[in-house]
């Protein structure tokens, strides 16, 4: 069995034993899609929240893009995209208390941007830990479809 | 504002490292004062660097880390991001309190209210030296706001200047800072985040866009 780390701006997908994380997110978002009938997993590491505007660049950067991707690599290794189930995690804040702008509240939209994507392509949410001014490791065992969380002072959890 | 398509970028790093060199002898003099102790400062290396790379280049994205960030504005729009590994954060603040050092690998570890603003203080200095060479060298203003601090994962810091860099590449510039003198030699790590106008117009004014 591997640990598949993830990097950012980077998407892979793994079939149970072996499992995939992603480490440090912070106002990134860590996207996970689960098949629990194939126990095949798929992790994406995204920064911006629409290929839009970027056409051309890496779409693992991009969460709408990053989504349809690992969609399609995951159907691609034998996934029914029928049983697919997501969970997602970070778009945190880092610097909670700066003014309002466009840069620091980036991680809100990323996490709205992968909510929205996943709602298109009808593929349930069944956890969401997103917000809030702290970093994130995250690891999903496709064996389960669970996804550990772990922080720094805040522990460590299991969505 | 894609850096790695920068054509004239070896002559480009030779001036912010020599800015940040220049930074860093005042801070080095207003760090002293406020440490008690004579340290000098100087700016080895300014690079652009990949993501992948940049978090091996500060011990990995898990890494404890103190971040502060300085958010500016003027005819230069944008932000300077500090790091210091928590030991080497912690060993400053130890000094300027003149405190004995704590164990940042204490799973019960936690900045007290003094200590955070003694490290937002120092972090201040650096910025603050390091801006005013910026602004004197290009004779562009940049008035930084009050200074943020966050104690977290690297990756997770280290996010608002990947994201911002995100829209343009897939790299970043940074420049590492060595303090020494100290108990021990301290390394600090700058990355500016100037807007997509904000670097053009720097480029221009330091005379580097021929």
């Amino acid at each position: 069995m591997a640990v598949l780390v993830v990097g950012m701006a980077d998407l892979k997908v793994a079939k149970a034993p072996d499992t995939l994380t992603t480490l440090g997110l912070g106002s990134c978002v860590g996207i996970t899609l689960f098949d629990k009938k194939n126990k095949i997993g798929g992790m994406a590491h995204c920064m911006l929240p629409t290929y839009k505007g970027f056409e051309g660049q890496n779409k693992a950067k991009f969460v709408d893009s990053a989504v349809v991707e690992l969609l399609n690599q995951m159907v691609r290794i034998g996934a029914s995209r029928a049983g697919l189930v997501a969970k997602i995690a970070g778009g945190a804040h880092m610097f909670g208390k700066s003014q309002n702008n466009d840069l620091l509240k980036i991680g809100e939209r990323n996490a709205a941007a992968g909510l929205a994507v996943l709602k298109q392509l009808s593929i349930p949410v069944q956890a969401n830990d997103t917000g809030g001014t702290h970093g994130r490791t995250i690891e999903l065992n496709p064996e389960t479809g669970a996804l550990s969380i772990k922080t720094v002072g805040l522990g460590t959890k299991s969505i | 504002m894609n850096i790695k398509e920068d054509n004239n970028l070896a002559k480009h790093l030779d001036v912010f490292k020599e800015i940040g060199n220049i930074g860093a002898g005042h801070a080095a003099s207003a760090l002293a004062g406020l440490l008690n102790k004579r340290i000098t400062m100087s700016v080895p290396d300014a690079s652009v660097v990949s993501f992948d790379e940049i978090l091996g280049v500060l011990d990995g994205p898990e890494t404890l880390v103190a971040g502060v960030l300085i958010d500016c504005a003027g005819d230069l729009n944008g932000y300077i991001l500090l790091l210091l590994c928590m030991k080497d954060a912690m060993s400053m603040v130890a000094q300027a309190l003149e405190e004995t050092e704590r164990d940042v690998t204490d799973p019960d570890f936690e900045l007290t209210d003094l200590e955070q603003d003694t490290l937002l203080e120092i972090s201040n200095i650096l910025v603050g030296s390091f801006l005013t060479a910026i602004t004197d060298f290009s004779g562009l203003s940049a008035i930084p706001a009050v200074p943020q601090l966050s104690v977290d994962m690297l990756g997770a810091i280290l996010s608002i200047a990947t994201i911002e860099y995100g829209k343009i590449g897939d790299s970043v510039l940074f420049l590492k800072t060595q303090f020494n003198d100290l108990a021990g030699d301290v390394n600090g790590h700058f990355f500016l985040i100037p807007d997509y106008n904000s670097y053009k117009m720097l480029i221009t004014a330091l005379g580097l866009d021929g």
